[in-house]
């Protein structure tokens, strides 16, 4: 069925915490990864599916994350309703931003999107008296949802995870439709887009806007959950690294996004133990996978693994599944 | 105000030349290869952190700079070989991320050597300032007014004179052409990373003086370089030198009259303003798409 | 969809200008289509043909003329405003979705008859799963029309050239277009391919379509029109049934080169 992936990944997810319940990596990095891939699906709906260039995605993750502080600590607004204030927030200035933006084509396009993100930062930094500077906002009260209050690591994971695979479940979704369709038109050739009436720019924008509304999602969650925010979580070393999950992970691919967030978490957790090394090492993974897997980890594993399942005289010639094959990959098929 | 003024756009004008020196050597790649080389802003710091490191070890001030630059020019080289060239066929956006993961090790490296502090180079030729009517200007400003003026020139006749720059401009106009034509487009390439280190390597060892180094000073310079090199039109090496002092004097009029917290938030509005009016930043071609 | 009158064609440009610096690529150009017919536009290079295609199709703006469509005045629209109207078309350069399967191109070029909205896709309503269906449908609908239904899951990039741009055919078919442009169909192709260009024309026409097509290739335009527009320098030089234009000593003289006859 379309979906079989999603449901053993979602199982998977479930599991973990029930097998490993005081494992911190599995609970605590975990729920930093579930994170992360909300951010990663959602840029990835912009970077790969529709072919645009976001290197100041940290931006809106930040307006999420300070609109629910902000509003919790200084204006003592429910939990829920400073996160849908979060959302309209980053959703209008993706929306207002879009237009201007997205007339770019490539470098630029990442230029401008950089220079949102650093201006962003620098108000966040700057601008004391609403966002406490550089020391930033603490004693965010918890998150209430209807009553419960979600309190400690192994609720968080929870809550997080549900939020991730709710996220996976809608991009999954919005890909296999004639939506997602459009957008993918649109990066293979935006004069053919518009030749089969799709209205590029507007289809730009709302692609833009969802995938600000999830980065700012996320954002409330991680306010909520650190109960506290500082700008260092919102700079353009986040907004990089963003990118890289998506590009680590397999671009035009959901899962690929995912898993790329996933691993690239794992592995900035995994190099602490190596303190000084930890940058040198990074960047020479970083390197050497891009390197060897250009098409990023989801796929050049998959394909790996599909070549090595039919060399063994196993798996199936073709891959079927929709939602998990990445549409950028070329296939060559062969002729009836 | 009028003599404050003065003061902003000759500091303007030196961190200009910086961004100019740094742009250029973007544009130098991007026209080898079509990638923006996030490394730019490492090479900088190299040259600056090399010069000092072996001044420290006793060379002397001239020798020092030399060795750091062909460290520095090395380094590019080896990125170039072991790095960039592997990957050559894959996705722009995958090189990007290379190139990215090259900033990350050689800041991770020069943590390592180095560590976290801060280092200065002592002024190429005093610290007594000069006055200039009410305004006063280092002597290592003229140092860097005059070493930029000189490597801007040189980059120039290279292009316009010379039989290797005039290949690599003809690989930024069209690749496949080049090749047709006989021009080895590796060894370009090999020319593009070699000769962007080197003009870092220097930019950084003419601005240490002035500015404090760490093994993090590449980022915000390579990404004003990168700006400076968009505002002047990606692809055009003039036109990036253009950005740089444009960049930097408005970046220091900012910083002086509105506020300083906020320049670099001034700095990446004005980008923004450019490339709102000029899609295709000052200077660059305008990409026509034959349909 | 506008009936039209018998006497009203279905295409009337008027005066079209066209300019890019001070070169006038198109200077007047003024003819009309009706329905059912199929035109080729010939000329020499740079005589404007493809100027006029992205110019019916709003990639350029005229700086002077009308375009009117069953009716409707069209000059000044946007791309996809002017394809919502009926036109479709293909392009000089290839301009398939090249990180898509051939199906799914298709099913692209069925936009216009998709009525799914963001957030029903992102919920996967029924609607949705009722509608993907029937552009699967109606995509394998174009498909088989062009006799590619055995291409569909494959990688639009891994076609051979010829079969390329037949899909580019079947994705604009696929928007059930009144008019289709056809620029440059014939191009790279080989004989074989072009003679099933040519049946597959007369398909199309026979399945209610008109036709309006850029090419030089001349048998294929001799073979397939029943009118002819000849531009030369921005200019409409002759208009009329291949014979006549075959004849015509001004056409001869700037395009055919001599008194060549090209079996019907």
């Amino acid at each position: 069925m379309r979906l079989a992936g999603f449901y053993g990944f979602a199982a998977l997810v479930v599991l973990l915490p029930l097998l490993f319940p005081n494992d911190y990596f599995v609970i605590v990095v975990g729920a930093s990864a579930g994170l992360h891939a909300i951010l990663a699906v959602g840029l990835n709906l912009l970077v790969g599916y529709a072919g645009q260039i976001s290197l100041g995605h940290a931006a809106f993750f930040g307006m999420g994350a300070y609109a629910s502080a902000i509003l919790t600590t200084r204006f003592g607004w429910p939990g829920l309703l400073a996160l849908l204030a979060g959302l309209l927030v980053a959703g209008l200035l993706a929306w207002l931003l879009a237009r201007p933006i997205l007339r770019l084509r490539g470098h630029y396009l990442a230029m401008a999107t950089l220079g949102f993100g650093v201006i962003v930062h620098v108000i966040l930094v700057q601008a004391t008296d609403w966002t406490g500077g550089p020391d930033g906002l603490s004693g965010i009260p918890p998150l209430n949802l209807s009553g419960w209050t979600v309190e400690g690591d192994l609720q968080w994971y929870g809550v997080i995870a549900a939020a991730m695979l709710l996220a996976i479940w809608l991009s999954l979704n919005l890909v296999d439709s004639q939506i997602g369709r459009a957008l993918r038109a649109v990066h293979g050739s935006e004069f053919a887009a518009q030749m089969m009436g799709i209205d590029t720019a507007s289809a730009k924008t709302r692609v833009f806007v969802v995938s600000a509304l999830f980065a700012a999602f996320a954002g409330s969650l991680f306010a909520h959950q650190q109960a506290f925010v500082s700008p260092d979580s919102f700079n353009l070393a986040v907004s990089v690294e963003l990118v890289t999950m998506v590009v680590l992970g397999g671009i035009a691919s959901t899962f690929g996004a995912a898993c790329g967030a996933i691993a690239l978490t794992l592995l900035r957790q995994g190099l602490v133990v190596f303190e000084d090394y930890e940058m040198l090492i990074h960047g020479a993974l970083l390197m050497a996978v891009m390197i060897f897997l250009p098409q990023g980890l989801f796929v050049g594993l998959g394909q790996a693994l599909r070549t090595g399942l039919r060399r063994c005289g196993l798996g199936r010639r073709r891959d079927r599944h929709r939602s998990l094959s990445t549409a950028g990959v070329q296939d060559p098929g062969s002729p009836p | 105000m009028p003599e404050q003024l003065f003061q902003f756009l000759l500091t303007g004008i030196t961190v200009g030349s910086l961004y100019a020196l740094v742009g250029l050597g973007f544009a130098l790649i991007y026209n080898a290869s079509d990638v923006v080389n996030f490394a730019q802003g490492e090479f900088v710091m190299l040259g600056a952190m090399l010069t000092i490191a072996l001044l420290g070890a006793g060379l002397p001030l001239p020798l020092a700079a030399l060795a750091a630059t062909g460290l520095t020019v090395l380094v590019g080289l080896l990125l170039e070989r072991f790095a960039i060239e592997p990957a050559l066929g894959a996705p722009v956006v995958s090189t990007i991320i290379i190139t990215i993961g090259a900033a990350i090790f050689l800041r991770g490296a020069a943590l390592l050597l180095w560590g976290k502090d801060f280092h200065r180079l002592p002024a190429f030729s005093g610290d007594a300032p000069i006055q200039l009517g009410s305004a006063t200007l280092l002597p290592q400003s003229l140092w860097v007014l005059g070493g930029t003026a000189l490597l801007v020139l040189g980059v120039r006749f290279f292009f316009e004179r010379t039989r290797p720059g005039k290949a690599l401009l003809a690989c930024s106009y069209n690749r496949t052409a080049a090749q047709l034509v006989g021009i080895n487009v590796r060894v370009m390439l090999r020319l593009a990373y070699g000769l962007s280190a080197g003009l870092g390597a220097l930019a950084g060892i003419l601005i240490a003086p002035i500015t404090f180094s760490s093994y993090e000073a590449g980022v915000m310079l390579g990404l004003k370089g990168f700006s400076a090199a968009i505002v002047g039109g990606m692809g055009n090496p003039m036109g990036a030198v253009v950005g740089g002092l444009l960049l930097g004097v408005l970046e220091s009029l900012g910083a002086g009259l509105i506020s300083s917290g906020y320049k670099d938030a001034i700095a990446f509005l004005f980008v923004l303003m450019v490339l709102f009016f000029e899609p295709t930043g000052l200077f660059g071609h305008k990409v026509a798409e034959r349909v | 969809m506008n009936a039209l009158s018998p006497s009203t064609p279905l295409l009337r440009v008027e005066g079209l200008e066209q300019s890019f610096g001070g070169v006038m690529a198109l200077a007047g150009v003024s003819f009309q289509l009706d329905e059912g017919v199929i035109q080729a536009v010939i000329g020499p290079n740079g005589a404007g043909k493809t100027t006029l295609f992205n110019a019916l199709c709003g990639f350029y703006r005229p700086s002077a003329g009308s375009i009117r469509f069953a009716g409707q005045e069209l000059r000044g629209l946007p791309p996809y405003r002017i394809a919502a109207h009926g036109i479709a078309r293909t392009f000089q350069n290839l301009q398939l979705f090249f990180n898509m399967t051939v199906i799914e191109n298709v099913m692209v070029g069925c936009h216009l008859r998709a009525r799914t909205r963001w957030l029903a896709a992102a919920l996967r309503l029924p609607q949705v799963r009722r509608e993907e269906r029937q552009l699967r449908q109606w995509a394998r609908e174009a498909l088989t029309l062009c006799d590619l239904a055995d291409w569909a899951e494959q990688s639009a990039g891994a076609l051979p050239y010829g079969l390329m741009k037949r899909v580019e055919i079947a994705r604009a078919l696929a928007a059930r277009p009144r008019l289709l442009l056809l620029d440059e169909p014939a191009a790279g192709l080989n004989d074989t391919e072009t003679l099933a260009l040519r049946e597959l024309i007369a398909r199309i026409r026979a399945s209610g379509v008109t036709v309006l097509l850029v090419e030089h290739h001349m048998p294929l335009v001799m073979g397939v029109s029943d009118r002819l527009l000849v531009l030369d320098y921005g200019s409409v030089l002759a208009e009329g049934a291949p014979a006549e234009i075959q004849a015509d000593p001004r056409v001869i003289a700037a395009y055919l080169g001599g008194a060549v006859h090209y079996a019907v």
